[in-house]
């Protein structure tokens, strides 16, 4: 057993590391820290996957064939650490994370070469039409419906929870189109045009102030039936797929342990007063590192078992759990660490891009928002209590 | 990077889990619960003919030259059997405190008879007024004509009577009669002027407190030649703390394996208990907390010869973590026991004991956890 990266791969951590300083501008980087929702905005996140696309790294987990890298899970961990460490912008992973995977499992050849390579270019942006008001945790109860009328479906319903519908070009939805013995049965996997006629959209601020969600309404939304991925009635399945890689995409532990060390920084600087000397503060924080370290050992006990072409198992519910609370725990910490300065609420956005000077040092403004915003953490792509049912049944097998 | 076993360490576990399971049994338990020696010798004898004694010594001294990751998988094992035998005071901590200390001389003459099971020691080290500072050790150890006199007590002593020899530590005078450097004494059992209050321990073996009212002994019962002990003994009881972690976390596995089992067999209002979800979340925490415990033994372990800050933080990070969990998965399991959880009538409460025991020995979850901070320079400790 051996903790260490190889040669190769420590000469391939150089190269990515130094790609990053190469591409992240000063710009990218600030934005980024000062960015309190999920996902970096379009205009940001767009140009790192840009940048990133050009260097043919526009999407690390895809096969070659469609544009992927190659690399090793071990090359996978490398680059996410070190994206992590530099702080570069939330790329939002509708695209390459969730649909893209989906098209290339399920798609047709048309699909595939059609919409692959606008997700790499970043010249489609996507967001995902799962959640609906009546269907959150039962998701499978979804009511959206969309009826076949010749070449095309017509689509009548509504989405919620929708992130970055009000910047997406293209919507990946999950669709009732007949009604099957089980309410998993009758869901189609539908790619629908964002500007297509009846499609409106509201906007759903969270308790950060934030713009990242959304309520879509769709009025008689015609949608031709060759944008189905894969058969009529087994969305469900691909869906089903499209979730085990939200909950297990990525190497979380790195940005983790970004987010405490920027706390940390905070917490040792005047500008909060030395929060640091504060004995119970700075127990906290060994607490938190210290569950980051059990979740990175966790992750790399997955990466080792992937890099020997072993499975894994059902350890991504585990780990979508924990990843979950320790990001609140973190966010938690930062609220305390910057005392009554938590006070000062600012309503404008985006906050690089402030046209006036705010009441409390810049670098404080996302803490409370991040505080807040990140409640959603343990609740969305399926809540703490369903990922606890799932490791009750999949890991227990109760 | 590659956290998969060896062959030789698959082998390793398989031969320690069947020991384990054929001669660790309840029944075992239950005959050796009040034996004043607290372990087996015939059993201690069959750990040295499979090797397991000389595991992590040198080859040049007898041994196998084995690391913290094959100590990690006996410990697991040992954790699911309760084992009580002397393996974390010989070999874990008094083989290492040796080689660590000891002249080439010392070295030769202990460690291969540690490794074929003739000699056992013990670390008396803990003073009441230290709580679990490392540095605080009252006993002194002053020069006499012929050798070394100690005076002081020790508390939590694991296996002081039922082994050969103890590791004895003391701040050593200096001429002017001030307290200087840390030494490491072997004293014999038996030894004039060494006081012994032997007990049962909890969750199983045996303990001992004991006083050294002017102890003496010859020149060479210094272990080493006057270096300060005490980055020694953190080093060793760093590695301890990651071979406990392993322990409890064969412990902590078997009672989620047990209590698992418990909720689909023991039926309430028509159904099984594990049919409600409150049980099932319950379980799936403790699953959980295993699982995290899990990483951080082998994260200790991994890290048990970095520089001495990162293997300190590791093996606090470790002791904290693991300590919270091992409570938390021993509480549950006697709470989804219901009331046979609380009786002598299963073995869940041997397993408990035994993780209560793990959570204060070197330190609680508290204690570690401030030691980590100020390691990682956030207070002083």
């Amino acid at each position: 057993m051996d903790l260490t990266f190889s040669a190769e791969e420590r000469a391939f951590e150089r190269e990515v590391r130094d790609y990053i300083s190469e591409t992240l501008t000063p710009e990218m980087k600030r934005a980024t820290a000062l960015t309190p929702s999920v996902f970096s905005d379009p205009d940001i996140g767009m140009a790192w996957q840009r940048a990133l696309h050009s260097k043919g790294w526009g999407a690390p987990g895809w096969p070659v064939e469609h544009g992927g890298p190659d690399w090793t899970p071990a090359q996978r961990w490398i680059f996410e650490a070190e994206c992590a460490r530099a702080g570069v912008p939330n790329v939002n992973v509708m695209g390459v994370k969730m649909v893209g995977p989906v098209i290339i499992g399920f798609g047709s050849p048309e699909q595939q070469n059609f919409y692959l390579p606008r997700i790499l270019s970043g010249e489609d942006y996507w967001c995902q039409g799962y959640s609906e008001p009546g269907s959150g945790s039962d998701l499978s109860s979804l009511k959206t419906r969309a009826v076949r009328d010749g070449d095309d479906y017509i689509i009548n319903g509504t989405k919620i929870w929708t992130t970055h519908a009000h910047h997406a070009n293209r919507m990946f939805a999950l669709v009732r189109t007949s009604d099957g013995e089980r309410q998993q049965d009758g869901i189609s996997f539908i790619l629908i045009d964002m500007k297509t006629p009846g499609i409106t959209t509201r906007p759903i601020l969270t308790i950060g102030g934030d713009h990242e969600v959304n309520q879509v309404f769709f009025d008689d939304v015609r949608v031709p039936v060759a944008n189905r991925v894969g058969e009529e009635g087994k969305g469900w399945t691909y869906g089903k797929y499209l979730l085990e890689f939200e909950r297990g995409s990525g190497i979380a532990s790195a940005k983790l342990r970004e987010a405490l060390k920027t706390i940390t920084d905070l917490a040792g600087s005047e500008v909060t007063g030395r929060a640091i000397e504060d004995p119970d503060i700075a127990m906290r924080m060994s607490e938190v590192e210290v569950d980051i370290d059990a979740l990175e050992m966790t992750e790399l006990r997955v990466l080792s078992a992937l890099q020997t072409g072993q499975n894994p198992g059902a350890v991504s519910s585990l780990i979508k759990l924990r990843v979950s609370e320790i990001r609140q725990a973190v966010t938690r910490l930062g609220v305390d660490v910057i005392g009554q300065d938590g006070l000062a609420v600012e309503p404008a956005r985006p906050f690089y891009r402030l046209n006036h000077e705010p009441a409390i040092p810049e670098e404080l403004l996302p803490v409370v928002p991040e505080y807040l915003n990140g409640r959603a953490y343990t609740i969305f792509g399926g809540s703490s209590e369903i990922q606890r049912d799932i490791i009750a049944k999949m890991v227990l097998g109760l | 990077m590659d956290l998969t076993l060896s062959d030789e360490q698959r082998l390793l576990r398989e031969s320690v889990d069947r020991f384990v399971a054929e001669t660790f049994t309840a029944d075992h338990r239950k005959k050796t619960a009040n034996d004043p020696l607290g372990y087996s010798p015939d059993i201690w004898k069959q750990f040295a003919e499979l090797g397991w004694l000389a595991l992590p010594i040198a080859e040049a001294h007898g041994g196998l030259g084995g690391g913290a990751i094959e100590i990690g998988l006996l410990m697991e094992a040992f954790g699911r059997g309760l084992v009580s035998e002397p393996f974390l005071s010989t070999v874990v901590i008094g083989a290492a405190l040796v080689a660590e200390c000891g002249t080439e001389a010392q070295q030769q003459a202990i460690l291969p008879r540690i490794a074929e099971g003739a000699l056992t020691l013990a670390f008396a080290h803990s003073e009441r007024a230290a709580r679990f500072d490392l540095a605080h050790v009252d006993t002194t150890a002053t020069k006499t004509a012929n050798g070394w006199r100690l005076s002081g007590s020790k508390i939590a002593v694991l296996d002081g009577a039922a082994v050969s020899q103890l590791i004895v530590s003391a701040r050593i005078a200096n001429a002017n009669g001030a307290s200087g450097k840390l030494g490491l004494f072997l004293v014999p059992g038996g030894t004039a002027g060494l006081t012994l209050r032997d007990y049962a321990r909890l969750g199983g073996g045996r303990g001992c407190n004991l006083d050294l009212r002017d102890v003496q002994l010859p020149a060479d019962a210094l272990l080493g030649d006057g270096g300060d002990a005490l980055p020694a003994i953190e080093t060793v009881v760093d590695r301890a703390m990651a071979a406990l972690g392993a322990e409890a976390v064969g412990i902590m596995q078997t009672l989620l394996d047990t209590t698992l089992e418990y909720t689909k067999i023991r039926k309430q209002f028509g159904r099984p208990l594990s049919a409600n979800q409150v049980i099932r979340h319950r379980l799936a925490d403790v699953a959980m907390q295993v699982d995290e415990a899990r990483s951080m033994a082998l994260r200790a372990a991994l890290m048990a010869n970095a520089e001495p800050v990162a293997r300190s933080r590791a093996a606090s990070g470790a002791k904290a973590k693991i300590g919270k969990c091992a409570r938390f998965v021993a509480e549950q399991a006697v709470q989804l026991h219901g009331a046979m959880g609380v009786t002598e009538e299963l073995d869940i409460g041997a397993y408990f004991k035994r993780l209560l025991a793990f959570d204060t020995l070197f330190g609680g979850s508290a204690h570690h956890y401030r030691r980590h901070a100020a390691l990682s320079g956030r207070v002083h400790a």
